[in-house]
């Protein structure tokens, strides 16, 4: 999450000498009846949650005990910022303010360089005096530009040590968001108190998605902006794109709406501007996206894979949608696999279509609607001259045809042979820690199966004196064989010899599935 | 002629000897771009598809001449370094392909370039073409697929997104509508040139009667892009799509850029103020081709 808590940065703030309240973080009532009683009672009790109106939400009280405070860490706790719980709160020592200004550090896609934002006529409510926020430079080698600081310090009624301590800040802002890589830096309110100490009341900070692997003290666990905690499904797909790093894979969930009517669907883009092309052919259909994924740059069918596995862990889906740019530079087949396989995996029974358009787009059709053939679902495949829109119609007729029936996740159908004794099987690697197993039904592998084995595996499956396909390589070179197989697991299928299965667990997954299906949390 | 790119534009590749780099220059040669040099520290003396290699870019300009584009293939942890030593060294113009660049490395590179007065496409581009004449990036594929899908002609594209930017010239060709250079401005919030600039561009290069948009939610491009027409810069028609419209705010969607904060960045904003400077904004990405051709002057 490359979002920061509000705890988080104070810790951050307070590291390099920004002053921030006394305090600490609780996770239980009986915690912050600690925290309270060692502050003297009187404190703040905030709640963690990414939501911009703590305030109106109750996630933010005042109160005078540590009975107060375990009250008040009681209530927030049991809350739920749209689907996630409330897992921590803020237990601070209460600041005398006597007035409340803002600084905020952000990037200026014009000028291609940080902005900041300083408003020194704050003070709460009435007093607010409106159109006294200062822009001023930033070099982003140098830092905040001094002389425009002055000058606006100049201009306020701030008294002489507010506007060193003030000064000080925002030097300070500067350093603290190089160093982290921060995309954006906002402390609101930058408080003086009465006894005229500048301290940072509150404190937003996310840091720059692509920054995150130089930044690993931070502990980001999913570099990537979402407007919730991550969940589940997301961490499960974030562990995919990591661990192959073969093409794009982006997942997120998308918040619910609240009308009783909604159609979810499961998306699948490709490319990210076609992506959101494809979602919004599929909104102007009346339909809401469950997700919004992502697989481009030349995926392996693997990942295909493992990204309609994840989608298909969403309930409720009243069809799988596919669409990308439409004119994809890649092999769109091995998409095709990845779909199928997962398909025929899950025995998919909600209507699927999908926009192939790209290289080998008849292929990657041919292959996906041969293999589907035989599912209960209605399964089309499209080429790029088939518009979002035209397929988004052709997605709602066959939706309504099936009387919006919707998808329940369901565990994986693994075929009998799978683990019996007449079966071969080998491991193979589809990413770092992303490993599986390759079956081969020894007993049922005709002449036909073997050859196309052979044929598909490219020298690294031989016979055996019985005539049966093994492997030719040793074990640590037959591990990239996960996408050949998974494409000849396919074929084989479409050919009505089902004797190949590669077994690709992905990790979670399984685990979580029972979760998900009674709406916990894989759902938002 | 053409904007950015075309057949008589030196282009030096860095990062010429990696896989990508590779692939790549074989494929823009194919294309028609005079790919005369490549870079990589320490393999200087190797030869990729006819270019020679050099181990700086100081040395392939002193041992082959002054170069017009630098193409950047490097992994995007090492593009600062990488542009910033073409930069200093007197390379007028960059393209830098890779993804994931850090933000705070694009800002310094942005720094660089305004000392130097050098001026760089991307981060995470797919590149620019000019039909019949060359491309820089990875654009197009194969050469032959480039010069069936994109015809050359008068149409000029700007866009946020690589796939689209080929996905649009694609239909646009598929009705008879000729092109005369793509451009994709990158994905992330901190671009070298931006919408507006290159709407300069095509403003001041006579062969281009009108200005195609794919625009994305976040950030100001479009609105910039709006003001510039507003203020009688641009001149040319305009016809945009803008991609986002069922976009939440708060979440990226792929791109760097594309994410809506608070009330900036959102798809009605963009809209709506392309509108009022005289765009053309079609409701749905089919629709593009029919409006181009109503506006084509």
């Amino acid at each position: 999450m490359a979002r920061l808590h509000e705890h988080q940065g104070k810790r951050i703030l307070a590291r390099h000498g920004v002053e921030v309240p006394q305090g600490a973080v609780a996770t239980t009532a009986e915690q912050a009846r600690r925290i309270a009683a060692d502050l003297g009672g009187k404190v703040v009790v905030k709640m963690q949650a990414f939501t911009t109106s703590r305030k109106a939400q109750g996630g933010i009280a005042l109160v005078d005990t540590p009975d107060g405070a375990a009250d008040a860490a009681a209530r927030m706790l049991q809350m739920r910022i749209g689907a996630f719980p409330v897992e921590k709160v803020l237990v601070e020592a209460q600041l005398d303010i006597a007035r409340e200004l803002f600084i905020s550090l952000s990037v200026d896609d014009a000028a291609r360089a940080p902005v900041l934002l300083l408003s020194l006529a704050g003070g709460s409510g009435v007093e607010q005096r409106a159109g006294a926020v200062h822009k001023i430079a930033v070099d982003v080698r140098q830092g905040v530009d001094a002389d425009q600081l002055d000058r606006a310090l100049a201009q306020s009624d701030l008294d002489e040590r507010a506007m060193a301590q003030v000064r000080d800040v925002v030097m300070k802002i500067f350093d603290i968001a190089h160093t982290i890589d921060a995309r954006s830096l906002e402390i609101n309110p930058l408080a003086v108190t009465k006894a005229g100490d500048v301290v940072a009341a509150d404190c937003r900070i996310a840091i720059d998605d692509y920054a995150a692997f130089r930044q690993p003290e931070l502990d980001i666990e999913i570099a990537r902006e979402f407007d919730h905690p991550p969940t589940e499904l997301e961490k499960i797909a974030y562990a995919i794109e990591q661990a192959d790093h073969r093409g794009t894979f982006y997942f997120a969930q998308l918040p619910r709406t609240s009308a009783a009517d909604e159609r979810l669907v499961g998306f699948h883009g490709a490319g990210g501007g076609g992506s959101m092309m494809s979602m919004d052919a599929l909104n102007g259909a009346g339909f809401a996206p469950a997700n919004f994924t992502d697989t481009s740059g030349n995926p392996s069918s693997a990942k295909v894979y493992a990204a309609a596995r994840i989608i298909l862990s969403q309930p409720g889906l009243v069809g799988y949608f596919g669409s990308g740019s439409g004119v994809a530079s890649q092999e769109q087949h091995h998409s095709a696999y990845g779909l199928a396989k997962a398909f025929l995996e899950l025995g998919l029974d909600v209507p699927a279509v999908i926009r192939l358009g790209g290289n080998n787009e008849s292929r990657a059709v041919q292959i996906l609607q041969d293999a589907c053939a035989a599912l209960p679902a209605t399964v089309e495949g499209y080429i790029k001259d088939d518009t979002p829109r035209f397929i988004a119609k052709r997605f709602r007729k066959l939706v309504n045809d099936a009387d919006d029936a919707a998808w329940t996740p369901r565990a994986r159908i693994i075929p009998d042979f799978v683990g019996s004794a007449g079966a071969y099987s080998f491991a193979v690697r589809a990413g770092d820690g992303w490993t599986g197993r390759v079956w081969i039904d020894h007993t049922n592998c005709s002449k036909t199966a073997t050859a196309l084995l052979l044929d598909r595996a490219a020298g690294a499956l031989t016979l055996d004196d019985a005539g049966k396909p093994v492997l030719a390589v040793d074990a640590e070179q037959a591990l990239s064989l996960d996408s050949a197989m998974i494409e000849a697991e396919i074929d084989l299928r479409i050919m009505g010899e089902p004797v190949v299965f590669v077994d690709l667990p992905i990790a979670g997954l399984d685990d979580t599935l029972d979760d998900t299906m009674d709406g916990g949390s894989g759902a938002l | 002629m053409a904007i950015i790119i075309d057949e008589t534009r030196r282009v030096l590749v860095q990062g010429i000897t990696g896989r990508e780099g590779r692939a790549r220059t074989r494929l823009m040669r194919e294309f028609g771009t005079n790919v005369v040099a490549g870079v990589t520290p320490g393999k200087g003396g190797q030869d990729v598809e006819g270019a020679p290699v050099f181990g700086s870019v100081r040395e392939a300009i002193n041992e082959t001449g002054a170069v017009d584009i630098s193409v950047v293939f490097v992994p995007a942890r090492l593009v600062k370094r990488a542009a910033v030593e073409a930069i200093e060294t007197g390379v007028p113009l960059l393209l830098l392909v890779p993804d994931r660049v850090p933000l705070w490395d694009a800002m310094e590179i942005a720094r660089a370039a305004r000392e130097h007065d050098s001026a760089f496409i991307g981060p995470n581009t797919l590149g620019v073409l000019s039909p019949e004449k060359a491309c820089i990036g990875m654009i197009g594929g194969a050469a032959s697929s480039a010069r069936e899908w994109f015809p050359k002609g008068s149409v000029g594209i700007i866009s946020r997104s690589g796939g689209m930017t080929s996905s649009t010239a694609y239909y646009l060709g598929r009705e008879g509508i000729g092109l005369s250079t793509l451009v994709h401005v990158g994905g992330d919030s901190v671009l070298g040139l931006r919408m507006p600039d290159v709407a300069r561009m095509f403003e001041r290069y006579e062969q281009t009667s009108l200005i195609t948009i794919f625009g994305e939610i976040g950030g100001s491009q479009e609105e910039d892009l709006a003001a510039l027409m507003q203020a009688g810069e641009i001149t040319k028609p305009v016809v945009a799509y803008i991609g986002g419209k069922a976009a939440k705010e708060g979440t990226r969607f792929s791109h760097a850029g594309a994410i809506i904060e608070g009330d900036k960045g959102t798809h009605a904003g963009k809209t709506k103020a392309l509108v009022e400077a005289g765009a053309t904004v079609v409701d749905s990405f089919g629709d593009l081709p029919q409006a181009v051709k109503e506006r084509l002057p």
